[in-house]
Formats: C-alpha cells, structure tokens, sequence
C-alpha cells in the first residue's frame, strides 16, 4: 500500500470512530467534536501539511489531499480542511503552526488584508469558514503570511448553507503573532488556487459518498413490488450522477496531483486548479440533485444523512472563489492567449 | 465502497511529450503543403490515402502493436498523444483510424498467425480500411439480434444479409463482420454470433451508398449474397463471439475522439471572441474548458488504466457517454456565446460555417460506437443496479 494509503486509511479509521454521520446527526449537541480533534490532531493528521522541524507531521501534498477526500466522504464536520490549509500556508513563509484549530483568510479572492507600516493588519475577509471555532488564523496579508490569534480579531456570527461557521473577520488594527515573508511568486491567487483544490477534494470526497448512498438506497428502497434499481429511469439517473462523481474526482485528482508536482502555481496549475473548482462545482449541484430525487422525501428528513453531504458540498462552493468567479478568470486568461494557444494549454499534461 | 470508480492522475510520460513535438511538426508541414485545412472541417471526406501511408512511414498507426506486425510497441499513452492532436488538427485520418483503434487489435487477439502476418503490417503502413460490420435493418443497439447468416460450407462459410449504417465500407479492403453462425439458446440469447474477417473485394458482397444528413457519405449498406469466408478468416470462438465483444469496449469508446470530432468551433469562439471577451462569455467560455480539461483527464486516464493491463470498462463508458453528451450541446453553447460578436468582424463568418456543420453533426455523437441509453445500462450494471 502506498504512503497515501496508509495515511488515508488512519484517517478513516478515525472519522469511522469519532465522527460517524449517522451517529452525529442524532447527538444533542457538539460534545463529538472534541474526541474527534483529540484523535486527528494526535495522529498528527491536522497538521500533515507541517514539516516536523515546525511542529507538523511533514506528509507531503499527496498525503494531505488523501486525508481530506477521506474527511469528504466521511462529512467530517471540524475544520479539519481549515487547519491543513492555514498549516500549509504558514509553512510556505517558514513560520511554526500552532496547536489547535486553525482557519485561514482571505477565502475569497477579492478580499485583501494588507499589513499597516506598524505591523498592524488591515482588512476585512467574508466567508472564513470555521472562524469561530478556530483558535488561530493564518492571514495572507498583501506580501507577508502571518499568524493571529482569533480572539484578537472581530468574528461575526454567520453559518454557512450546511449549519458550520462562516464569518467575516475584521482584521483592522491587529497585531500578529508572527509575520514572515511570503515567498517569491507566491500571491492571493496561489492561496486560492490551493483552497480550490482543497474543496474539491472534499467535494469529490462527499460524491463518492452519496453515490454509494444512493446506489445502496435504490436497491434496498421496494415501490411497485420491485427494488426501484430495476427501474431503467432510476438506473439512468445513477448512472448521471456516476459520471458527475467521476468527473469531480478526475478534475480534483488531477489538480491535486499537479500541485504537488508544480514548482510554483503556474499557467497550467491555475487551468487544474480552477478546472477542478468549476467542475466539481458543477458536479455537487448536479450530483446533489440526482441523489436527493432517488432518495425522495426520507432524504429531505433532518434524520437521513444525506444532507450533511449535500449541504457541504453545497456550500463548499463559494469558498475561494465560486464557480462562476473562476469560470470568467479561466475565460479570460485562455482569451489573453489567444486561440493558437488554446489546445496546447489544454494539452499540457 | 460499492462503486469503487477510478481515475487516476495520469502524467503523460517525458517521451509523450517529444512526440507530440514531432506530431505538431508533421502536421504544420501538411498543412503548409496544402494536404487539409483544419479550419475546415466540412472539406472533403477526411479520407487522404497518401495522407495515410506517410503517417504509416512515421511509425504512428498500430504504434503500440508487436514490432513483428509492423508496431513500433509504443505505450497507449503514446498512442493518446498522436490520436488526439490528429483529432483537433482535422486531420484526413478515416482511411486508417478504425483499424488501428479497434479493427488491428481484435485480430491480434483472434486471427490465425498467418493472417495477422499478412493484415498488420498493412494496417500500419497505412494501406488498408477497414469498416465494422455489426448493425443490421433491425439489429443496431441490440447487436445480438443480428441476422446476417454464416452458413457452413466446404473450407468455409457463405454468408447471406445485409449490413447497413456502415462506415467507410465504400472505402474498406476489410471488414470485421457479426455474422450469425447458430440460433440461440434458451439460456443464452447472445451465443450463436460469430466475428469474421471479411475481404471485401469477396464476389457476392455488394456496396450501396446511404448518404447522411450533412451532405456527406459515410454509411452504406452492405449486401451479403452467398459470399464466401475461409475457414481462416473466424475470428475467435464460434458461436461465441458475445464473449470477446466486452473487452474492445473500453478502447473504443474512451478515447479522445469521443469529445473532439468538433473541437474547431471551441478554438473558433476564442478566435471571434478575441482578446477581452465580455463577462458573460469569458465565464462560458471558461466553464466549457473546465468541462473539456475534466474530460480529457478522464480519458487519459481511461488511457493510463489500459496501459497497465486494466479493462476498465465502466470508466471507458463513462468517458463516452459524458464526453458525447458534453460535444453534442457544444455547438450550442458556442452559438450562445458568439451571439454578441458583431456581423462585421471578419472571424464570425468562419465560426457561423464551422457551427452549422458541428450542429449537423451533433445528433450522430450519442448513437455511434454505443448509444447514451446503451453505455448508462453498461454504466448501472457497474454499479450493481441491474
């Protein structure tokens, strides 16, 4: 088994432990979430994307992209996602992560943080997921990567489509922790490149999921004295929705597989990385619409865990750029390049 | 996990990439020298027997078969490259593709030695066409309805039918047939067909033309009047031929054909939209390459898997049903997006004739090679509904 393998399969373990959909939905309150983070964050899972000489467990790319498809299709409900990225992004400027959970901001690609001449932070971020809960938030601010605390900043309450924090954080007049230079070539775009990749990851993650659902459902769920699987209208359908989650597993492979291969977040990382945001986008509406049909009404039940999959993927979204954001930065790039070197951008790898 | 669909991230190989170098290189010298425009898709016949035979000198057809029948045993991945930067050039490569896509690889996997010793090479030189003889009048998705009769005679076979929506049989030296050689059975509604390997210039076999909505001729019906087939031209086991049909699937219909046949009308739009497209085409235009990028991952992909021995049948059927739904609304999306472009500029006229001839060809891309109803029941049974 490889590397990513045995990575994965500590991290389903856990999430099959601590943090079962099913078993969540019918807990009275949060008090899941804790055991759950005792157990990633000792297994070093929270800060895979950490070299050890700063406090992490050093996997590389790859594994942290396993252990977040993993966390996509268990519906893995802490900021698990959040705190890998914000790792990553403090790694990148050389600066040690925290314990704890973290976030990062911005997560939307016109938002901008700037680093006032007293070392203060300026600057307002919308949509950080998990901000509330976080202790910790890695800032891209302009040039510089810093680490602030989250108590220090003024968090709105807010949730996002699937019931988790989504706050706007207002950054004006704090004091990091730390501060370090971003490296070369490395802007707000490369960081929302790299939380494109993240969520579409997890979305492909949360596809794979429902599918197996939604195929199990079918051939369990009796109507007109036949399992509805043998109906040729419900086999077409899944059939679609195989094809949505392959396509949002290919796109996010792929774009995966090509940051942790790129030196730096080039022309052909961003066509990955924005591919995989649109279509993995595109592939949870579609795919989230699929699965709800077959399942009828039990699956708009706050009991069925259908949700906590659809809703997340749902909302996964708007982080980083929606679909449509991305979709006129890909256009209009290809269009700047001109028609000629339209195929051989497409056929870079 | 029930369904367990994969798609690894396949990175095309540093020699891939060298060779889609020397690809490039042979196809602008064509162009130059005035052999196709690929800015015409509507040209001709996309048939170029010259054309074939100097792809054939750079060792490009059957690349990845054995050097002892004419191959060069070049990787798939190879293969992929060469396949699909012929495809977006428009490239004239009818005379050649089907055998070296499906045709060659079936009898390298059923014909007798001598036969392949014979054949192969030729396909690779780019000699031979060939066409593929499955539907019949009343036999087309279902192909184990067929009728067509191979009825046992001394040292062979007589058969006795009709073929139709044929392609390239007007232009084939061979066809690889499903001829019916015994009823079937009670338990078994697919035994009793048999794959044949057809000479067309065989006495009793009769060409008539079908002309296709676009102007153009591709389909023919193929008349089967006690022609006679050698014993040493069946394909594999008698009877049996249900059994060897599966495995050819995932190399026909995953590769980059299926979603490029009008990829002009894409490279057309990004010509008339030029450099500063409006909001609402940079956005579609930018959602049609995510799509094309997704696709064509999948399919190299696909590609990847049957290089490493896999039959990834369900992946393959994916690749096809997705990619010809996507290129089938391609067109229309493309119109959508140019709708705003003035009259006047001078690239509209030329993407306005590329669209009407993609949009004429847009209802044959979910039917041939396996029709969506066809693959999304392959694709159902993958995942354990039927």
């Amino acid at each position: 088994m490889s590397e990513s393998g045995i990575v994965a399969e500590t991290a389903a373990r856990i999430f099959a432990d601590f943090g079962d959909p099913q078993a969540i939905i019918h807990a009275k309150d949060g008090a899941w979430k804790q055991p759950l983070w005792k157990a990633l964050s000792e297994s070093g899972l929270t800060l895979a994307w950490v070299p050890e000489q700063q406090g992490g467990a050093g996997a590389d790319i790859a594994d942290g992209f396993a252990i977040l498809s993993v966390a996509g299709r268990y519906a893995v409900g802490v900021p698990l996602a959040e705190t890998l990225l914000a790792g990553w992004l403090l790694s990148r400027a050389g600066l040690a992560a925290p314990a704890g959970a973290m976030t990062v901001a911005p997560a939307r690609p016109n938002d901008r943080i700037t680093l006032n001449p007293d070392g203060t932070l300026r600057g307002r971020a919308r949509g950080v997921p998990f901000a509330k809960d976080a202790g910790h938030i890695a800032v891209l601010a302009g040039s510089s990567v810093a680490l602030v605390e989250a108590a220090t900043c003024r968090i709105s309450d807010g949730l996002s489509l699937a019931g988790e924090p989504s706050n706007t954080v207002t950054f004006d007049g704090v004091r990091p922790t730390q501060i370090a230079p971003a490296p070369e070539r490395f802007d707000q775009t490369a960081l929302m490149l790299m939380g494109c990749a993240v969520r579409s990851v997890e979305t492909a993650g949360a596809l794979e999921a429902i599918l197996d659902l939604t195929v199990r459902y079918a051939n369990e769920r009796v109507a007109f004295e036949r399992p509805i699987a043998k109906f040729q209208a419900v086999q077409h359908a899944l059939a679609r929705l195989a094809g949505e989650v392959a396509a949002a597993l290919t796109a996010s492979g792929s774009a995966a597989d090509a940051i942790a291969h790129a030196e730096s977040f080039d022309d052909g990382v961003f066509l990955e990385a924005a591919s995989a945001k649109i279509r993995s986008a595109e592939a949870a509406q579609e795919g989230a619409a699929i699965a709800h049909q077959m399942h009828g009404a039990i699956g708009f039940t706050n009991e069925h865990v259908l949700h906590r999959y659809t809703l997340r993927m749902l909302s996964w979204r708007d982080d980083f750029g929606s679909e449509s954001h991305w979709a006129v930065a890909l256009g209009n790039r290809i269009a700047a390049r001109g028609s000629d070197e339209f195929w051989p951008l497409i056929a870079a790898r | 996990m029930t369904a367990n669909l994969s798609f690894d991230p396949i990175r095309l190989p540093e020699e891939c990439e060298t060779l889609r170098q020397e690809v490039r290189a042979f196809i602008a010298d064509e162009v130059a020298a005035g052999t196709f425009d690929p800015d015409r898709p509507h040209d001709g016949d996309q048939h170029s027997p010259e054309f074939s035979r100097r792809i054939g000198q750079k060792g490009w057809i059957g690349m990845t078969w054995p050097k002892k029948y004419g191959g060069q045993e070049r990787s798939f991945l190879e293969r992929y490259v060469v396949t699909e930067e012929f495809r977006v050039a428009n490239a004239p490569v009818r005379l050649h593709f089907v055998a070296d896509r499906q045709s060659g690889p079936v009898l390298m996997k059923y014909a007798p030695e001598h036969v392949k010793v014979d054949v192969l090479p030729r396909i690779c030189r780019g000699e031979v066409c060939f066409a593929i003889g499955m539907s019949e009048p009343n036999s087309g998705s279902d192909l184990f309805a067929a009728k067509t009769k191979a009825t046992k005679t001394d040292g062979g076979f007589l058969i006795n039918g009709t073929k139709i929506w044929t392609s390239n049989a007007h232009i084939a030296d061979y066809m690889i047939g499903l001829f019916r050689t015994s009823q079937p059975t009670k338990e078994n509604r697919r035994h009793g067909l048999t794959q044949f390997l057809v000479d067309m210039r065989t006495p009793g076999i009769t060409v008539n033309p079908v002309y296709q909505m676009t102007g153009q001729h591709d389909f023919n019906e193929v008349v089967f009047q006690d022609a006679f087939m050698p014993d040493d031209h069946v394909l594999g086991e008698i009877d049996g031929a249900w059994k060897q049909a599966t495995s050819e699937l995932a190399y026909e219909r995953s590769g980059p054909e299926r979603f490029l046949e009008t990829f002009y009308v894409l490279t057309g739009l990004v010509r008339a939209l030029g450099p500063t497209p409006d909001l609402r085409s940079a956005e579609g235009l930018g959602r049609l390459a995510a799509q094309l990028h997704t696709l064509r991952r999948m399919s190299v992909s696909v590609a990847g898997m049957l290089q490493a021995g896999k039959e990834p049948v369900v992946e393959g059927s994916i690749v096809k049903d997705m990619g010809t739904v996507w290129e089938q609304k391609l067109p229309a999306r493309v119109r959508e997006l140019a709708a705003f472009i003035e009259e006047e500029e001078g690239n509209r006229a030329t993407l306005e004739d590329q669209l009407a001839f993609a949009t004429m060809i847009a209802p044959k891309l979910t039917i041939q090679g396996g029709t969506t109803e066809v693959l999304r029941g392959i694709i159902a049974r993958g995942l354990g509904l039927r």
